[in-house]
């Protein structure tokens, strides 16, 4: 991924929110976390993942605490807000209209 | 719930910066510690796994910086830091930074009290309901000579204007100018104080109700009515310590009861063309004025109040008038009876004679505020050239040229703010010297900092931030980075290029400062003329002072005779005392009354060409006392007086006027209207009613008859007269205890007094005059040693190469004195227009008189010299070795 921009930043925050739908995770996980699950091809850099995870608590969809993790160091984790679900839900369906959409007309063409 | 949650983390991250960034690093630093056990855990040793990690991980700096970006408050961050960046750049030169700040000051300080003055004595409204709709009438007169184009009005023309223009208006009238004496009472002394008649629906045509008790109501505005009074808020105060029974009690006004029926709020001060914030008391006309004067057209001593009713306006209403008034001369005849009718907003007559003086002078701080700018945004410009290495690194470096422009512009806010603040302290402490100094100006009781003002000084401080900090940015960012870069100390082509534009805000200084020099030379002339005029006696060491016997207690003209003689007796035994008179009204102390006369021996003449005169009493010591020299004939004698008081003796003008071809003594004069003549026995001195009016012809009457009820009690002494004024004073109280003296004055302050608008209006001008020259000299002097660094090495060269020193001399001077000449010209040119304006404050002097424009060209050239001479003359002296080593 080079330079974020808007497609992949929406995407990258859809990616975050859905991994933490499950558990709180710290930063770290949640990058690896989206590795593994998208079989290595989604690799997040943190130079992108820091700014949206701090995006997304300021817009309050996630929130953070501080606490001791599987390695026993400190770490921060985050977890899904209230508000933050309802977003998951605005932009899965949003993705998921989006990309039925792309796939017309790109399973069309082939 | 979402508003508040983003709330709570905005303030969070407003408040908990230092924290969160802490946190953040944690944060980031733990990720990092992940990343290494994973390494480790894959099977590398602890530094190469650290190092992997360290390189996957990227610059932790500017992941930092992206991180912290998504915070709210970003901006104020980086504000934050460009205003701790200029604090320390300003701190780093104080004494740029205290120059600037105090030149901002002195600006910012002059306008907002300026515009604090202008505001409340021309802008604000009057404080009566609707004041759009009052307008003050006056009558006019086609055959008056003198030029007054608002005369007063008489009760007999009122009348008749209220009830012809009922539908249109309300009319009330007002007499400002009656005084009476208040009796001793509970221990508190006798006083005289200044008192209003007035119609009694004055207070309903201003919409004015009373503090406490009630307004007059029209049975007290009868001749047969009791006697009522109502009371201004500051004398209920003052006298009466606010005390609220007072309302229902009699006072003691002339040794007659009134019965106090209201309070007035404090809000309420009359303002007119005739003064009125000096009034303590209101009474009713109709019982007050002698019966013939409510009947007469003769007698102008009213102002109308009118206020319009809706649909109306003034030329309609002054059309209807002015026809009136025409026809009321016709029917009435008479040579004192008007023949128009004219007027304007009663907040105009209040100040109209303000206008041009207090416009002139805020226009002088407006220019006073344009020069304190540029002197400011050329120091900026100066510092950015000096700086212009460093910002062209910066700007190679990525540094955003908004983001440096908002640099000079946050450095220029600071100056001005500071200034702004300082200045805000000078005004307050300007307009308390004001009020305090200035008590007699209308309306002075409206001037007061509020909400605008505090708004009008942020305006202004926002102005002068954006016009120094844009002149300094604009030029600082030139976009030449490689240019300034590359610039080697040998070649000078960006910094000619700044103090080119420094020059230009120089011409524009000097501009500006000799239009105000020219303006203060012009007002500085005329008041010296009006102080030079010699109002026809000695005024060192004269005392003056007025008592008015009170009709009651002085019912006979002899009664009043018997006073007079026993006081001046008296006063003229004290020790020190070279010589004492009374007269009516003092040399320079205002006018007396007047009448037309008529010479009983010769032909009659008509009305138009009949001579206005002076009328003043006299008692026989009053012309030896003040020095008036008689030029003809006698003196009254002690004895002619009373019934035989019917002898005058005529000013010099008085007999140019009456006697243009013959010999006057032994004639007889009189007025048209009245059967008394008058034997005309000496001709002394002329004198001025007024300083700054030409002498009027005089007549002086014996004051020992003639009705004369006051007097005023005039002292000469060979030194130190003001030490007289107790003693006399007691003398007058044991002769009776209800007497106040009032008015204690020399003669050099009253002359003082009414010659105060002009001293005052010409020293402010002067003093912005030169504050704007010094400014202009500090900026001539800035530029040119500017120049002079930048040169240096030029110069050295110049001198190493022969040239003789003299040359380098008349090189640099010649480059500092371009801009000085260039502004004198368009100064002195722009003068010229700018004089026409202030044409109406001008006392005996021409608008472009040529000396003062001379004068102004000299000094400002004197001062352009000076200024320019100290770097010019350093620029000679150089060591050409050393010149040449300058990097």
């Amino acid at each position: 991924m080079g330079k974020p921009n808007d497609l992949v930043q929406g995407t990258l925050d859809l990616l975050i929110l859905k991994t933490l739908r499950l558990e709180a995770m710290h930063a770290w996980a949640i990058g690896k976390r989206i590795q593994q699950i998208s079989g290595e091809v989604l690799q997040v850099q943190q130079g992108s993942l820091y700014p949206a995870l701090h995006r997304l608590e300021q817009q309050g969809w996630i929130k953070a605490k501080w606490a001791e993790s599987e390695t026993g160091r400190q770490a921060k984790f985050y977890a899904l807000t209230a508000a933050g679900r309802k977003q998951l839900e605005a932009e899965t369906a949003n993705w998921n209209r989006l990309s039925a959409a792309i796939d017309l007309i790109v399973g069309e063409a082939s | 719930m979402r508003w508040w949650d983003r709330c709570i983390m905005a303030f969070r991250s407003l408040f908990g910066r230092a924290n969160a960034g802490a946190r953040l690093n944690d944060e980031l630093s733990s990720h990092l510690e992940h990343q290494i056990a994973q390494n480790v855990a894959a099977g590398m040793n602890a530094e190469e796994a650290r190092y992997a990690a360290l390189r996957s991980f990227g610059n932790p700096a500017l992941l930092r910086e992206q991180a912290r970006t998504t915070w709210s408050w970003g901006w104020l961050e980086s504000f934050a830091h460009d205003l701790r960046y200029s604090l320390r750049t300003l701190r780093r030169t104080p004494g740029f930074t205290a120059m600037a700040i105090v030149v901002m000051a002195l600006g910012i300080g002059a306008n907002v009290a300026l515009f604090t003055v202008v505001r409340g004595v021309l802008l604000k409204p009057l404080p009566y309901m609707d004041p759009r709709q009052l307008f003050t009438l006056y009558e006019a007169d086609s055959h008056h000579k003198g030029g007054h184009k608002f005369l007063p009005t008489d009760f007999g023309s009122f009348s008749l204007w209220q009830s012809a223009i009922r539908d249109r208006a309300e009319m009330a009238a007002v007499s400002p100018w009656q005084d009476y004496n208040v009796s001793a009472e509970g221990g508190r002394l006798p006083e005289k104080i200044d008192v209003a008649w007035c119609t009694w629906n004055f207070f309903n045509v201003v919409g004015v109700q009373p503090a406490l008790g009630r307004s007059f109501a029209e049975y007290d505005d009868r001749q047969d009515a009791s006697a009522t009074v109502m009371l201004t808020n500051s004398f209920w105060m003052r006298r009466y310590s606010g005390d609220a029974a007072i309302v229902g009690k009699t006072i003691w006004l002339d040794a007659k009861p009134y019965t106090v029926i209201g309070i007035l709020p404090a809000t309420f001060v009359f303002s007119s063309s005739f003064g009125g914030n000096t009034l303590q008391a209101w009474t009713p006309v109709r019982h007050e004025a002698p019966p013939w004067l409510i009947t007469t057209f003769e007698d102008h001593e009213f102002l109308v109040i009118a206020r319009l009713l809706h649909g109306t306006t003034l030329p309609m209403l002054l059309d209807r008038l002015d026809a009136l008034q025409k026809q009321i001369r016709r029917t009435h005849g008479g040579p004192s009876v008007h023949d128009g009718a004219v007027g304007h907003s009663m907040l105009d007559d209040a100040v109209e004679t303000y206008k041009t003086p207090l416009y002139a002078l805020l226009a002088a701080t407006g220019c006073v505020l344009l020069i304190a700018c540029m002197n400011v945004a050329s120091l900026l410009v100066a510092r950015a050239a000096a700086r212009s290495k460093d910002l062209a690194i910066r700007a190679a470096l990525g540094g955003g040229r908004l983001r440096l422009m908002r640099e000079r512009l946050i450095e220029s806010v600071l100056l001005s703010g500071g200034g702004g603040a300082l200045g805000l302290m000078m005004a307050w402490g300007a307009l308390q010297w004001l009020i305090h100094a200035r008590g007699d100006m209308h309306r002075v009781e409206a001037i007061q900092m509020d909400g605008m003002v505090a708004a009008f000084t942020v305006g202004l401080v926002a102005l002068c931030a954006l016009f120094s900090g844009l002149i300094a940015a604009l030029s600082s960012t030139g976009g030449q980075v490689l240019t300034v870069l590359q610039e080697s100390s040998r070649a000078h082509s960006g910094g000619t290029s700044r103090a080119g534009l420094r020059r230009s805000l120089l011409v524009l200084e000097v501009g500006l400062t000799v239009v105000l020099l020219v303006g203060a030379g012009l007002l500085l002339k005329s008041y010296q003329r009006l102080r030079s005029n010699n109002i026809g006696v000695p005024t060192e060491n004269v005392l003056t002072m007025r008592v008015g016997l009170p009709a009651v207690s002085y019912k006979q003209p002899a009664q009043q005779v018997a006073f007079f003689e026993k006081v001046i007796a008296r006063v003229r035994a004290i020790p020190g005392v070279v010589g004492a008179g009374l007269v009516s009204t003092a040399p320079g102390e205002g006018w007396n009354g007047d009448s037309t006369m008529i010479v009983v021996e010769h032909p009659p003449l008509p009305v138009t060409e009949m001579s206005d005169i002076q009328l003043r009493g006299a008692d026989p010591g009053y012309f030896a006392a003040i020095q008036l020299p008689l030029l003809r004939g006698r003196i009254f004698t002690a004895d002619e007086r009373l019934e035989r008081a019917h002898v005058v003796v005529l000013s010099q003008s008085a007999v140019h006027a009456l006697f243009p071809n013959d010999e006057p003594i032994g004639k007889h004069i009189k007025s048209p209207d009245e059967n008394t003549a008058y034997e005309v026995i000496g001709v002394v001195g002329d004198t001025r009613w007024e300083v700054a009016e030409p002498p009027m012809a005089t007549l002086y009457g014996p004051i020992y008859g003639n009705n004369y009820n006051w007097a005023t009690i005039v002292v000469r002494s060979a030194k130190n007269v003001e030490a007289l004024a107790l003693p006399v004073q007691k003398i007058v109280g044991e002769l009776d205890p209800d007497l106040p003296v009032f008015d204690v004055t020399t003669l050099e302050q009253a002359i003082g007094k009414s010659t105060m608008d002009s001293e005052f209006d010409s020293l402010l001008v002067l003093a912005f005059a030169v504050i704007a020259l010094l400014l202009a000299a500090a900026g001539l002097y800035g530029v040119l040693t500017y120049l002079v660094t930048q040169r240096t090495n030029e110069i050295g060269i110049r001198l190493a190469l022969g040239a003789p020193r003299e040359n380098v001399l008349r090189l640099m001077l010649t480059d500092g004195l371009r801009p000085a000449l260039v502004g004198l010209v368009l100064g002195l040119a722009a003068s010229v227009g700018v004089v026409r304006a202030i044409r109406s404050m001008l006392y005996a002097t021409q608008a472009l008189d040529p000396a003062v424009f001379a004068g102004v060209a000299a000094t400002l050239l004197f001062v352009a010299a000076l200024a320019c001479l100290v770097p010019a003359w350093r620029a000679s002296r150089l060591n050409p070795m050393r010149a040449l080593r300058t990097e």
